[in-house]
């Protein structure tokens, strides 16, 4: 083989790595992202249901039900639209009423929100930053105000 | 100590650093000697300053010192010892302090060691390394100074995060900066050679143990962050492809391209400009995963509380020091000429393969990690690019990693032999068909990747041990030779070896624990009993305590299986009181290689507990397989060939130094 044509080889594979991998991330980005709603937006867009979101917001007070055991209901609001929330699991160690929060499921035919996971930060005075920005958006929440 | 001294020691530091990044780059334009060797000095008293700036932090922390705002914001008198000094880098402004403190040790380092450098090339690298500590240094006392006083002083502390308050943090953040930092020097070294726009197989000698080094620690700070996560959250998830996660990774990707791709440029004197880009690139990714932790423009578990200055500061730090080495790299790359040809099925093949992929998934992770933001900038749209994205493709392409991984060190040099090495793997070939058979059979049915995964990471041990035991000739000479040649291998042979075969071990922890995990979460009263993974668990008695700085419910279980008690597992929720903050404190009991792990949701309304239990089979093996790689770093660097002082090979000869395998031609 000529000098050049080693390397023209070499490139080439090098190229055709490069083009699958590139296809790779096209194609996993295109499945598999997920967006994020407040309930107002759901209201106004009224997304489809099976729609996988994350959905945040603040937890309305006085809505958290334990129904059984580890099945969990609470309702989501960002003051503009209220959205209600089912879960099963343990909630983690900062979800609280009236604090910021993410779950992240799909919307079920009747229109609430079926979560497989609830975030809540690790930061007392920590508003997820999706929330955070929402919330401004709303006119409900100032930066540095604390969230309790 | 004052903290003054602290803050003025600082102050110094930039003076010496300013003064460090000029003289030896100037020394090494005009060619004078004296002005050179002033950078080593520098170096050293640059460690010193800042070393003293941050023993006066540490010590304001152990002694509670609450006139200083940074104490007073991260502490707590009532906190154990420990987690008063670990709380000094356990925010914002100490752990960039911890930062800039690395950085500063690794230019003493080279300083100390680098004795066998040209002067020149030392001269510009310690320039370099100079002026990044003028940009963190001036980082920290514009925007993040820590030795910042309050007046009058508080009586108490706020106390640091509860999350931060373990063992974890004296362990990761250290092992991580020694990672990130330590390509530092690798950019530095690359840097420097394209001011002289010279560089040679001697330099990829000389950066070789410094790459190894920061790849061997970042590696270990990776894997403890894991295991830190893993125990600490609750959650029993040891990886969350959180973007600050994925910033620790895109460098070790990087660095990992980069201690393969300069065994290359060391013994062909090929891949030249790939590698010195590949030295840019891993310091860079470093930077960029400062950027993002610290300038909060993602949400993560590890954003400190954030200043948007910041984000605005280590930007234009990122762009100066990223856009100008890759200006420079631009101007000077088309010097280099390129050095030895190689076919395509070559061990060169092999390790540009290696490359690739690596870099691909690198820039996998980049692209995941960065398309929020920049979807967010351009159309407002708030998305989250989550585990799925990257385990697709990241596994992808590390999964033909694994799979060439064993078939490179068993090609030759210049042109391979496919068919012969892949005749040498067929011992290992067929264990992992026994392997992945046996897999099968436990699982009985379902999806073929933990069959599969298993039998490739079997595989990828097995190789590793086939490439030494093929090296020394086993099979083909006399036992004894055999034995003589492999005492006779160089120790970087088995530290690669050795690492190989670490990535192995990760592999298959990681394949057993994402396919054959239990999970179960309940609600369960005293004596009310549940089963996980084949273990029965009863609640014994739920007991409240008292810490030091916080109040603790204690969930007691006893683990039988098969009707026999083997002992008792513990979680408890504890409640910080300076903060009124909760955490999960998991319980963790370990059998064989895998663990039973249960953790303590609230009281349930109507009396007992919620939990959440996890079998874990095989999930110690993926820090174990982590330390593997990094001892095998380790193992390399201590080669004499590899070390840093070293002069010449030693006299005695060698004759299975290098054996040919392969006959080359």
């Amino acid at each position: 083989m000529t000098r050049k044509k080693r390397r023209l080889l070499v490139i080439s594979g090098a190229a055709a790595v490069l083009a699958l991998s590139a296809g790779l991330v096209l194609f996993a980005l295109n499945d598999t992202i997920v967006f994020f709603r407040t309930p107002s937006e759901i209201a106004a867009e009224g997304t489809r249901p099976g729609t996988r979101l994350r959905l945040g917001g603040l937890v309305k007070d006085g809505s958290v039900q334990h129904t059984d055991g580890t099945h969990v209901r609470f309702v989501i609001t960002d003051h503009g639209a209220d959205m209600s929330v089912a879960y099963v699991g343990l909630l983690p160690d900062l979800f609280r009423e009236g604090q910021g929060v993410i779950a992240e499921g799909v919307i079920a035919p009747d229109g609430s929100f079926a979560a497989d996971s609830v975030l809540a930060k690790h930061d007392e005075t920590y508003m997820p930053k999706e929330v955070a920005d929402a919330l401004k958006k709303q006119g409900v929440w100032k930066e540095g105000e604390a969230t309790q | 100590m004052n903290p003054e001294i602290g803050h003025y020691a600082l102050v110094l530091s930039l003076a010496v650093a300013i003064l460090m990044t000029a003289i030896p780059i100037w020394g090494a334009r005009t060619g004078d000697a004296a002005l050179m060797r002033v950078g080593s000095t520098l170096a050293l008293v640059l460690a010193g300053f800042v070393g003293l700036s941050f023993a006066t932090l540490v010590v304001a922390y152990v002694q509670s010192d609450f006139s200083v705002l940074n104490v007073v914001e991260n502490s707590h008198s009532a906190k154990p010892l420990l987690y008063r000094i670990t709380g000094t880098w356990g925010n914002h402004e100490g752990s960039m302090l911890l930062w800039v403190l690395v950085l500063a040790i690794f230019a003493a380092l080279v300083a100390l060691f680098g004795g066998n450098l040209p002067a020149r090339l030392k001269a510009n690298v310690l320039g370099v390394q100079g002026a990044v500590a003028v940009a963190f240094l001036l980082f920290i006392l514009l925007t993040s100074n820590p030795f910042i006083r309050v007046v009058p002083p508080p009586a108490e502390g706020q106390d640091l995060n509860p999350i931060l308050q373990d063992i974890g943090l004296a362990i990761h953040p250290p092992l991580l900066y020694l990672g990130y930092v330590g390509f530092s020097i690798t950019f530095a070294f690359a840097v420097a050679a394209l001011i002289e726009g010279r560089i040679d197989a001697a330099w990829a000698r000389w950066v070789r143990p410094w790459a190894l080094t920061a790849w061997a620690f970042l590696t270990l700070g990776i894997a403890m962050g894991s295991y830190w996560a893993y125990y600490e959250l609750g959650w029993g998830g040891w990886w969350f492809w959180d973007p600050v996660e994925n910033a620790s990774l895109m460098p070790w990707f990087a660095g990992t391209a980069l201690i393969h791709s300069a065994v290359v440029m060391e013994k062909r004197d090929a891949l030249k400009v790939w590698t010195v880009l590949l030295a840019i690139l891993a310091f860079s990714l470093s930077l960029l995963g400062t950027f993002l932790v610290r300038s909060g423009v993602l949400t993560s578990v590890h954003a400190f509380a954030t200043d948007p200055s910041r984000g605005v500061f280590i930007l234009a730090i990122l762009v100066f020091f990223i856009g100008g080495s890759l200006a420079l790299y631009a101007l000077r790359a088309p010097m280099l000429r390129q050095g030895g040809l190689f076919a395509p099925v070559s061990r060169e093949g092999a390790l540009v393969l290696n490359n690739l992929l690596l870099t691909a998934a690198a820039a996998a992770v980049l692209v995941g990690t960065l398309y929020p933001l920049a979807l967010e900038a351009y159309n407002g749209a708030k998305i989250t690019v989550g585990p799925p994205y990257f385990n697709l493709t990241v596994g992808a392409l590390m999964l033909p990693v694994a799979f060439a991984m064993p078939f490179g060190p068993l090609l030759a040099w210049k042109r391979g032999d496919l068919a012969g090495a892949a005749q040498r793997l067929m011992a290992a070939f067929g264990a992992a068909i026994v392997i992945a058979a046996l897999a099968a059979y436990a699982q009985g049915g379902g999806p073929l990747l933990a069959p599969f995964g298993m039998g490739l990471a079997a595989f990828v041990v097995i190789g590793a041990v086939a490439e030494v035991t093929e090296r020394a000739g086993f099979g083909r000479v006399p036992r004894a030779t055999a034995f003589a040649r492999l005492r006779g291998l160089p120790r970087s042979v088995f530290g690669a070896a050795l690492a190989h075969a670490g990535v192995g071990v990760c592999l298959f922890g990681i394949i057993a624990e994402t396919s054959w995990n239990a999970e179960r979460i309940t609600g369960v009263k005293v004596g009310g009993r549940f089963e996980v993974g084949g273990y029965e668990l009863t609640l014994d008695r739920l007991e409240p305590r008292n810490g030091p700085n916080y109040r603790d419910l204690a969930g007691v279980f006893t683990i039988r299986r098969g009707g026999v008690d083997i002992g008792t597992i513990e979680s408890s929720k504890r409640l910080f009181t300076a903060r009124n903050m909760p955490t999960t404190e998991s319980g963790i009991r370990t059998f064989g290689f895998s663990q039973l792990y249960v953790s303590l949701g609230d009281e349930l309304p109507g009396g007992g507990v919620g939990v959440r239990a996890y079998w874990k089979p095989y999930v110690t093996l993926i820090w174990i397989g982590s330390i593997i790689m990094a001892l095998g770093g380790a193992l390399s660097l201590s080669d004499r060939r590899l070390r840093v002082g070293a002069p010449k090979p030693a006299k005695k000869p060698k004759p299975a130094a290098e054996p040919k395998v392969v006959a080359a031609e």
